[in-house]
Parts: C-alpha cells; structure tokens; sequence
C-alpha cells in the first residue's frame, strides 16, 4: 500500500517523524521494499523514527512467534517481534527469565538486540547481545542469511548495539536463564551523597546480582546524589511465598498532562517523597520481580506525564579510570544549568559488550529524565562536554538532541570500525533512520 | 479438545490457537503455505510445553482439498470436537470497485468458498456424531453499509447460511458458532485509528474459545459490538444515506 499517506510516529520521549508504517506477520515477505525496522516504539529518541526522505517503516510487533526452546539448555529461537511481556507470561512460570532485562517488558527482541540493552546484572551479566548466538538478517542487498560469532562476525557484532543500521533483524536465537522463583530478595539503603553512591555500587557488585540505585538529583552541596540503593536476587522456593501472581490493575494515562504540572516544585515534592519513603537506613523483604524490575510499566503511557513536548532521557556511562567524582562532576553540570530530572538512576556497569557500538563499558552510568524545554539542547550540550571530559559516552537508544560532532568525538575509533562494516554490508546506505541522519550524517 | 483451525497462521485465528494450544487442547493447522503452517506449529508446540501440533494442507481456493483435508485433520487428531474457519481476505470498498478479479476472488473465498468448505466439515462433524462448527464472519454483515459493501454481502451470506446450519442440525449435535468481531487490533487493521471499543486478539480469542465450549450460536467480539450494530441496524434508511460509514 505505497499510498496510504503519512502520519506521526514517535519515540518513547515524543519525538516524532513523519512515516508510515508496515504492518504484517511475514517479515521476510514484507521487509524486502522497507529499509528500518521498529518494535514497540520504546526508545526514547530518533532510533525507531524514518529519516524525511524515506519515510516507510517495518514494524515487526505481529512477527512473534516462538520458533524452537531447548528446555534442557533454554535455548530459544524466536521471530524478532516477540515481546519481552509475552516471554515473560510463558516462561517465568517454567522456571526460566531472560539473561538480560530492560527497565521494561514492552520492548521486542529485536529492538533488545540493536540497542544491546542492559539490566540491573549489567555488572554480572553483561547485555543482552552477550547471550545471542544467531540472528537471521535481511541485509541491504536483498539477502537473507543468519549471522553469528562464527558466520558474518562483523555484520554480528554491528548489529549488536547497531541501532537497526545494518539490516532487519528477523529471528532471534539467545539462552534463557534458570530462575529459583518469580520473586526478588530485594534490599534497600539510604545513601547520603554521590560518592558514597560510587563505593555503595562498587561494594554490592561481587554480592548481589541485581543492582541500581535512585537519585535525588535535586539535593545539592553536600547531600548532593543522595538517593536509595537497591539490590537484589531471586528468592529461594522455600523464601517466595506461595501465592501466585497477580495480574494487578494496571492504570493509563489517557491525555497529555499540560507542561506544567512537572515544575520545580512538585519534582522536588516526589524526589523529597521517595527518598523519605526509604526512612530506615535498611530494609529489605520479597518483592514480585514485576515491581523490582518494571516498576513503570505498572503506569501505561506514563510518557504522557511530560506533555506534549515530550521528554529525554539522558544516559551516559563514565569509565571507571575516571575515577571516584565522576558521577559528581556530571550532576553538577546538571544542577548548575538549574535542570530538574524528574527520575534519575545511577548504575555500575561491569564490561564492555561484544556490538561495536554497544553502550556499556566498565563504569558507571547515570540516565536523567528532563523534560524537553526551549534550553533541552543547551543542556545536553552541556552534558555531552563533560561526559567527553570523563572519556564517556551516550546510550543511542535514549538520545534525539546530541551532536554530531560530540558523537564522533566520543565514538571515534568504533565508529570507524562500524563505518567499515556498513561500507561492506550496505555501501549504498539503504538502511537509515532519523538517528543515524543526525549522528552519523548519512 | 481436538481442534482443527483453518486460517490460525495470522491474526485473530493465531490468538485463538495459542489460547487452545496453553491450555492444552490437541491442534491441527490446515492452510496453503507449508513453511509459515510449521512455523505456527513451532509457536503452539513451544506455547504448550512441548508436543506436536498436526498440518495438513488445505488451500481456501480450491474446493476440491476441503473434504479431503477435513478428513485428514480427523484422522490426524484421532476424532474432531471442534472446527474452526478464521480465513477471509479483506479489501476496501475502493480496492474492490477498482478491481472485479480482486471483488470476484473475495466474494468466491469469503462467500461460496467458505459456505463449500462448512458444508464437508458439517458432513465429517455429524459423522462424529455432533461437534462444534466456528466461522468468523463479520459485523460488516449486519447491514449494508458504505465502505464494506461487497465484503458485508459476502459476510451477510456466510451469517445467514450458518443460522440455517444451526437450525437445521442443532437437533442432531451440531453446535454452529458465528463469531462477529468488530474492529480488532490486528495486522490487517493496524496503522489505522481505532474506533472506541477496539478489540485485542486475545480478548476475543478468549471469548471465542468460551463462546466453542459452550456452543453459543452468536458471538459479538468485543461484547460492545452487539450493541453498537443492534443501534446501526435501527438506524433508518435516510440516515444511512448521508452516514460514512
């Protein structure tokens, strides 16, 4: 249907283009024409969106089924549409949970694998692209093939972490973990500024395999990061309670809040509020993994809460050489232009991904949730140049205001390294987005 | 259950597959493309926790497979409870005026095609000695309306042949479900607005599959669209005249 006209497509933050998408079960029928996949739509920025002068999309959310589970090793093939909700609803109750979860269940295997996303056992774990062993592809010249650390190696690890750039991901083979239970063991402490945020981290690491933390980023001076540490791991049979799960109402927002119901003050009021919820020094108790590891998703289109102008997300990681103070000099930046991030979270990172262009390094990372303002671009710019400083970098499937020559700067010899690759697998640059428009000028 | 389902590959008829499939009914697929039958055979065998769900081809545009493919299904299963019809094709109203190949070969899948196919698993279900019979035929059938003219005549036909169906052999086992959905969220609507009262897959899979256990002859899927169409049914003439839709 080359007819049906455009209309607005957007990322998670509300930034938007104009495009069409294609809908359908049979990928491999209708992704030969289109040349960017999208998923659920959940990054945050430019990823998913069509760049102005090939506005088509393939959407892959009604290409989800499961194709092959070896309950034996738990490992799964399945088509790159299949959302992490829906493998969750099957396998949990068998006893088995994704190597690597995001901040939310609404995202599709395929998205998981082109921005390599990572969990709260990053430190442990590594990201998702780490447990993928084939991915079958539709590259540029029309081929479908499978790639994976053996075949096509390059065109592998660019997927991971590529952001959609080298092809159509349309099947996905990766290894599920055993789980005890569907419950969290979870501990939470009071942290008094962002230092100790940085030790607190470091600490917990070789303990725990889940962890992250909440920042108040608008406490300043000496309190300034102080925030509550979460950890946790799955409960034992004999911990978890014997009941099952819930399926718990889940509340959407049906309009956009009006921009400014988000202002300095009731930022402040909800980071005062939850920082006090965690009154004692320690607490700790069973939790549903749902409420530890997608507590947002218990909201529907909380995006909605920024208003139509929508906002970013801000995430970078500072390499561990960059010592204690990093985090610190980052949110002074942030604290000092006055910008107020709603939710901030603050996470350590163990190793570098297998993708070129895969996000995490060791280190530690901070993502800052700011409302997009008339200074949104002077901010991040502003952010951007200290994270150069640090030797850090940006999560791709979070941004849609750095620069190009920030990018570049921080990218520099992966990106050419990922250049090289696409210059083999799709000279022509049939595959682009908004993103790569932006960033890599193509 | 042992159940065969034309037309599970996509859609509405794959969310009632898996639906059966979880909760642990015997499945066997019937449709034309072998590769994308065993790729949903995968799903539900993987959906179920292991087991095999049966294929066997039958293609909706040749009515000479029907009987054999149906007497393939029951082999394949060992008897048969339930047979499920969910393949159609859809075109717009605009599609189809522009095209009559394309309004002939909707009207003969949809229509006489259909009502063939029913008629050789009516004949295999009262062999079994009764058994369930569930065609999705549509809303668009129950009154004429401007965009889906050609495809509600030939929805409207299905309807009434199934009521005659349900009529004629209730009294001998047979159960005739008529499944009307309204807008569902599916690959075939998507991209476009939906209405207030937009069905998910799910939801009206589990309505289905309720409305099969229980033999209820008529099912509005989602519930709201019974009363939506008993008011578009009222509405008069000249009204409808000036109304888009």
């Amino acid at each position: 249907m080359p007819d049906t006209p455009l209309s607005t497509l957007q990322g998670w933050g509300r930034h938007s283009a104009r495009g069409r998408e294609r809908f359908g079960e049979d990928l491999e029928r209708i992704s030969s024409e289109v040349h960017l996949s999208r998923g659920l739509g959940r990054s945050y920025g430019d990823a998913s969106l069509p760049p102005d002068d090939q506005p088509d999309v393939l959407n892959t959310r009604f290409a989800d089924r499961l194709l092959g589970f070896d309950a034996d090793t738990g490992l799964l093939r399945a088509e790159s549409g299949l959302a992490l909700s829906e493998l969750n609803r099957l396998f949990m109750q068998r006893g088995y949970f994704t190597p690597v979860s995001p901040g939310t269940k609404f995202v599709t295997l395929g998205g998981m694998v082109a921005a390599d996303v990572h969990g709260k056992n990053q430190h442990r774990d590594g990201n998702f692209g780490d447990h993928v062993t084939s991915l079958k592809m539709r590259v540029a010249d029309g081929r479908v093939l499978e790639c994976s650390p053996e075949r096509h190696p390059d065109l592998f690890r660019a997927t991971i972490g590529g952001m959609g750039l080298t092809g159509h991901i349309l099947e996905v083979e990766f290894g599920l973990h055993r789980i005890p239970s569907q419950w969290i063991w979870q501990e939470s402490r009071r942290i008094h500024d962002i230092d100790e945020f940085q030790d607190a981290l470091e600490e917990a690491a070789p303990n725990w395999p889940y962890t992250m933390g909440w920042i108040d980023c608008l406490a300043r001076g000496k309190t300034m990061g102080r925030g509550v540490l979460m950890t946790g791991r799955w409960a034992d049979p004999q911990e978890a309670p014997s009941r099952p799960l819930k399926r718990a109402f889940r509340p959407s927002l049906r309009f956009d809040w009006p921009a400014w119901v988000l202002n300095g003050f009731t930022i402040r009021l909800f980071n005062e509020l939850y920082y006090r919820k965690q009154w004692r020094q320690r607490s700790s108790g069973i939790v549903n993994h749902e409420s530890f590891y997608y507590p947002l998703d218990a909201i529907g289109s909380w995006n909605r809460m920024y208003g139509r102008r929508g906002f970013t997300q801000y995430q970078c990681v500072l390499p561990r050489e960059a010592g204690r103070g990093s985090a610190r000099r980052v949110l002074e930046v942030l604290t000092a232009r006055g910008g107020a991030s709603f939710l901030c979270v603050i996470k350590d990172f163990g190793r570098e991904g297998r993708g070129v262009l895969s996000f995490p390094r060791a280190g530690i990372t901070l993502a800052l949730d700011i409302a997009v303002r008339d200074d949104t671009q002077a901010l991040v710019d502003a952010l951007n140049e200290q994270v150069l400083q640090e030797g850090g970098r940006i999560y791709l499937a979070k941004d849609s205001f750095t620069r190009r020559e920030h990018f570049e700067e921080m990218e520099r010899p992966r990106l050419d390294e990922f250049t090289a690759i696409r210059d083999r697998w799709d000279p022509e640059r049939r595959f682009r987005s908004a993103q790569s428009v932006r960033l890599l000028g193509d | 259950m042992r159940l065969a389902i034309l037309g599970a590959t996509k859609g509405m008829g794959r969310a009632l597959a898996r639906l059966a499939a979880e909760r642990g009914d015997e499945i066997c697929l019937l449709g034309r493309n072998s590769i994308d039958l065993e790729r949903s055979a995968a799903d539900l065998s993987v959906r179920a926790g292991g087991g095999s769900v049966r294929l066997v081809p039958c293609d909706l545009e040749k009515p000479e497979m029907f009987a054999p493919a149906i007497d393939a299904a029951r082999e394949a299963l060992g008897g048969l409870d339930a047979l499920v019809v969910t393949a159609a094709i859809f075109a717009s109203q605009e599609e189809l005026e522009a095209d009559p190949k394309l309004a002939e070969l909707l009207l003969r899948i949809d229509f006489s095609n259909t009502v063939l196919f029913c008629e050789a698993a009516k004949k295999a279900l009262l062999q079994e000695g009764g058994g369930t019979l569930c065609v999705f035929s549509s809303v668009a059938g129950e009154r004429g309306r401007k965009p889906v003219i050609l495809y509600g005549a030939a929805k409207a036909g299905l309807t009434h042949y199934l009521e005659g169906l349900d009529h004629k052999h209730c009294a001998d086992g047979l159960r005739v479900v008529t499944v009307k959905p309204g807008f569902v969220k599916t690959s075939m609507t998507a991209g476009l607005e939906p209405p207030p009262f937009a069905g998910e897959p799910d939801a009206v899979a589990r309505r289905v599959l309720g409305a099969i256990d229980r033999g209820v002859p008529v099912v509005y899927a989602p519930a709201p669209w019974r009363l939506i169409m008993a008011v578009i049914r009222a509405l008069p003439r000249a009204l409808m005249r000036r109304l888009s839709f």
